[in-house]
């Protein structure tokens, strides 16, 4: 909020500067100039940063509340499982950051090294970055728009020290906007091995979802693909199944197939998953033999797997 | 700017210039929503916990109990109640108080705007950085000829940022604003709504009452009761924010599987399990609303 107009065209805009709402901004000779337009200097020293980072996984969704962070911490957990895998996980969703509660590390505080801010380690080689960290207690609101939370992106890609990362997953807020711009713009240099987009069963989701791959097409983002969560719930009492979110579509499988993208899983709804996330325990170690345990199990290994054959060898964009 | 020519061609035609509708104002007639007797801005910190659902059936109890009832979807990147009111693929048109509100139903008394009914695609991204979505609310508030209404529910995406900032200060001259917050009964879904609390406080929001939606799944074979996503959640939040809560919705198969298609939702509505205590909300805030103006 702070300095900004409420009707700023943005810096990069062919307005920029000229706007009705430019008049008394203090930047508005420098957005006039064309200053702003020029690619900011921040996406190569990102790029830098980025070498000592194998592959970089982005978890989308147009709709909220279908188990982005939720899948994002099993991700990581999973991969971090073998001990030889370095794992990076980083959540930009600034408004609401989840990741801190579900990994089990509320009330932890980022510190500063000479090389940056350091993660928090929940082990050897899982290290884990929010805004939630910032925060001074848990009632705190971020109440920020687009160019504050673009330039906390900005910083959590370029000033925290990784170290040398095998994986790192970003989970981002729901929607196709600022956060999801500047990651994608920010990344554009070092390359983005894709996004896994996750879905639920119904229509009213995977209408959200189906704008998520349009914006995926639209900044050629590769697409590693989707997974169906909370597909199907099995009563605990009777063991007969039911579908809380009916799949009156076909679910996520027909909008794959008429698509063309790959279709890496499908989650059954499991009650101990969310009471796993409210504990900050990995629900892959607290039910192992859950169904929902070797589903994730499954969906983890194609994406190690995808990852594996195709490595963005740096330059020169997300598609190479 | 001629009576019924349809409003999206121009305002995609206006987008390169990073400025929606381009001169907004000139035809803008005051007061559009000078007659409405209270606003519910639904609110969550956190997304997919049934915002739109609360919305959408909010309207249609408050329709229930003879009200006239705005809608305003100011999720402009997933936009979700055109579909779940049957009103998808129908367009806004222009009339001399600004533009048409699409009606739900042959009564006209729901009126719903949204970002849905301007794009040409129903799977088009609206990939717009936050000043291009505080502009559209703005527009959304005051450009849309809403006509006399009793009850304006805004629908908002989960956050805390700038559509959120845009609704509230578009609508700070009414003085009938209020916010309703739904949250699930998780841990993790509580604690992004303590931080939607914390918002409204600090943009003066008065909360009428926090709802919590998902609470508990009767199982169709057996009739046992599982909670799914935990519970008691929102009503631990709401005592301890200090504001009132209004009631717990369960799970409802049958209303998501209205909401998606089959059959007439406003129909259907009143005979799904969800329905008693959708209708108990309701009637708390009309009780409310009832007080506060009198």
């Amino acid at each position: 909020m702070e300095g900004v107009p409420q009707d700023c065209p943005g810096a990069g805009s062919a307005q920029a500067g000229r706007g009705s709402s430019c008049q008394g901004c203090p930047n508005q000779r420098l957005c006039a100039s064309g200053a702003g337009a020029a690619p900011d200097p921040a996406v190569e020293e990102i790029r830098e940063k980025m070498k000592a980072v194998r592959h970089r996984i982005l978890v989308l969704s147009g709709k909220g509340g279908v188990g982005k962070s939720t899948f994002s911490a099993h991700l990581a957990h999973g991969l971090a499982e073998d001990e030889d895998t370095q794992v990076a996980l980083l959540d930009v969703d600034i408004c609401g950051p989840s990741i801190p509660k579900i990994m089990g590390l509320e009330g932890e505080q980022v510190h500063q090294s000479g090389s940056g801010w350091s993660p928090v380690f929940l082990a050897d080689n899982l290290g884990v970055m929010s805004v939630g960290f910032l925060l001074s207690s848990p009632d705190d609101a971020v109440i920020w728009r687009g160019p504050k939370k673009n330039g906390m992106i900005k910083q959590f890609l370029r000033d925290v020290d990784w170290g040398d990362v095998d994986f790192l997953i970003v989970d981002t807020p729901p929607g196709t906007s600022d956060e999801h711009l500047s990651l994608v713009q920010y990344l554009a240099a070092a390359g983005i091995n894709g996004a896994v987009l996750i879905t639920t069963p119904q229509e009213v989701a995977l209408q959200d979802v189906r704008r998520e791959i349009s914006f995926c097409r639209k900044v050629r983002l590769p697409i590693l693909g989707v997974v169906e969560n909370m597909t199907g719930f099995v009563c605990p009492k009777c063991k007969k199944e039911s579908q809380i979110f009916p799949p009156t579509t076909g679910g996520a499988e027909a909008m794959c197939q008429a698509l063309g993208i790959p279709l890496l899983g499908r989650v059954p709804l499991d009650p101990l998953i969310g009471k796993s996330c409210d504990r900050g325990q990995s629900f892959l170690t607290e039910a192992p033999d859950s169904p929902a345990t070797a589903a994730y199990r499954a969906v983890i290994q194609r994406i190690r797997e995808s990852c594996r054959q195709h490595r963005p060898e740096g330059a020169p964009g997300p598609n190479s | 700017m001629t009576a019924g020519e349809c409003v999206a061609a121009r305002v995609w035609a206006a987008e390169p210039s990073g400025h929606i509708g381009g001169t907004w104002g000139a035809w803008l007639e005051p007061g559009n929503l000078a007659g409405v007797g209270r606003i519910l801005l639904v609110l969550s910190g956190k997304g997919g916990v049934g915002k739109s659902t609360v919305s959408a059936e909010l309207a249609l109890a408050l329709r229930h109990a003879g009200k006239k009832v705005g809608i305003l979807d100011a999720d402009l990147c997933g936009p979700s109640i055109p579909r779940m009111l049957r009103a998808q693929g129908r367009a806004v048109h222009q009339c001399d108080g600004g533009w048409v509100p699409v009606f739900v139903d042959p009564e006209k008394s729901i009126a719903l705007m949204s970002v849905g009914f301007l794009l040409e695609k129903p799977d088009e991204a609206v990939v717009w950085r936050g000043p291009k979505k505080s502009a559209l609310i703005k527009q959304f508030v005051r450009d849309v000829a809403w006509g006399p209404l009793d009850y304006l529910v805004v629908d908002t995406p989960p956050g805390t940022s700038d559509e959120h900032m845009a609704t509230v200060e578009a609508l700070r001259p009414y003085s009938c604003l209020g916010a309703l917050v739904v949250t699930t009964p998780q841990a993790v879904a509580v604690g992004d709504v303590r931080r939607e609390l914390t918002f409204c406080r600090k943009a003066g929001l008065q909360v009428i009452g926090v709802v919590e939606n998902m609470s508990g799944f009767v199982c169709p074979h057996c009739t046992e009761c599982t909670n799914v996503f935990s519970t008691g959640g929102g009503e631990e939040l709401a005592r301890h924010a200090g504001v009132p809560f209004l009631g717990s919705v369960p799970l409802d198969p049958t209303l998501a599987r209205s909401l998606e298609e089959g059959g007439d939702f406003i129909q259907d509505f009143p005979k799904s399990p969800a329905f008693p205590a959708l209708s108990a909300i309701a009637q708390k805030i009309l009780e409310q609303t009832a007080t506060t103006l009198s």
